[in-house]
């Protein structure tokens, strides 16, 4: 006998709103209880679907979909905590920054950062990109001299291109000093929309 | 085995995925002990968080599955002894809801039945024939023999068959 009987699969049916409405009373305890490390959230943009993901001190990791969302947590299972739940809670605000940016209406985010997943000189030149105003640019060079290490172009490449947090920390302003947009995470086409979106606005 | 191979092999996952994967095994397995009620919804809370509490100290090469059913066997017990406990003292006993459903035709008849058989029947069935497992685990995850878990499934579902292929079941009418 199998689960294909009648009786059986009659015990085994169940609303999938059930299951819904039990995961955000999870959501919801856990984060209570103080055990939801990572809640995460992924929500549509222009440039594809933006996963976020953040610790109780902040917004942890943003990740195009190019990055492939999946080894993104299963990355942050591993470096910081495997206690992750997709908990939208927790990411309200940072995502309805995000809408009011893409409409226009933001030129900063006003959100508290986990920056943990950054270190060292990278993380100087990530905290300098903030400073870069909305629709302004700096080359690499540049980036390197406002840092204090006007030799490390290659190096503020680097921290660029592996900036956990884009969009929010606005790498996108980063260009080659011949003015070609240089590399991004999320595709030069992502980069070439945000430069147009704040020249626009 | 290469050295990414034996990394991805023991790659804790988040929990998320142990969430989508095994949710619906745990849920069906505290509805057929519990009942298709609150217990059963409590139960499978509990399970889930108290499961997210201790994950970080889980090996990464545990069975997922069979940790999670053991964890909500402990919750459905847990429920099913503070129920024994609550009952007070009454001159004039209470309707009171059974968790299993009514006696009577269709699902809510099928619960009722399931209600009435012992617990070592519906976790058996729970185990065994709605997570799937194999005698000899489901054995192991309930405390009991493989020998004794086939007989309490065939003979719980033998009784469950015959209210649910019964005539009232079917809503047939006797002319």
């Amino acid at each position: 006998m199998t689960v294909q009987d009648p009786a059986l699969a009659s015990l085994a049916a169940l609303d999938p709103a059930l299951l819904d409405r039990l995961h955000r009373r999870l959501e919801t305890a856990a984060a209570e209880a103080g055990s939801l490390d990572i809640a995460y959230t992924v929500t549509g943009t222009p440039v594809g679907e933006l996963l976020l993901a953040a610790t109780g001190r902040g917004l942890l990791r943003v990740a195009f979909e190019g990055e492939d969302h999946d080894a993104v947590l299963a990355a942050l299972a591993r470096s910081v905590s495997p206690r992750i739940l997709r908990a939208p809670a927790r990411l309200a605000g940072a995502v309805r920054q995000l809408e009011e940016y893409f409409a226009g209406a933001r030129r900063s985010f006003d959100l508290p950062l986990d920056r943990r997943l950054s270190k060292g000189f990278r993380l100087s030149v990530l905290e300098h990109l903030p400073e870069i105003a909305y629709g302004r640019t700096e080359s690499y060079a540049q980036v390197a001299a406002a840092v204090g290490s006007p030799k490390a172009v290659r190096a503020v490449g680097t921290a660029c291109a592996t900036n956990p947090l884009p969009v929010v920390v606005p790498c996108h302003r980063v260009l080659r000093s011949d003015g070609s947009y240089g590399g991004y995470l999320g595709g030069p086409a992502a980069k070439a929309y945000l430069l147009g979106l704040e020249a626009a606005a | 085995m290469s050295e990414a191979q034996r990394l991805h092999s023991v790659e804790t996952k988040p929990f998320e995925q142990l969430v989508t994967d095994h949710g619906t095994m745990v849920l069906r397995i505290c509805r057929v002990v519990l009942g298709p009620g609150p217990d059963a919804e409590d139960a499978w809370s509990e399970t889930f968080l108290s499961a997210l509490k201790a994950y970080p100290q889980l090996p990464a090469e545990a069975n997922h599955e069979a940790w999670l059913a053991t964890i909500a066997r402990r919750k459905a017990i847990d429920v099913i002894r503070s129920r024994a406990r609550t009952p007070v003292p009454a001159a004039v006993l209470p309707e009171a809801v059974s968790p299993h459903g009514n006696p009577g035709t269709g699902d809510s008849g099928l619960w009722h039945a399931v209600g009435l058989l012992p617990l070592r029947q519906r976790e058996a069935i729970a185990y065994h024939y709605l997570a799937g497992f194999p005698y000899k685990e489901a054995a192991e995850l309930t405390g009991s023999t493989p020998a004794a878990v086939r007989r309490a499934a065939a003979d719980g579902v033998a009784k469950l068959r015959l209210i649910y292929q019964s005539p009232a079941a079917q809503g047939a009418v006797t002319p």
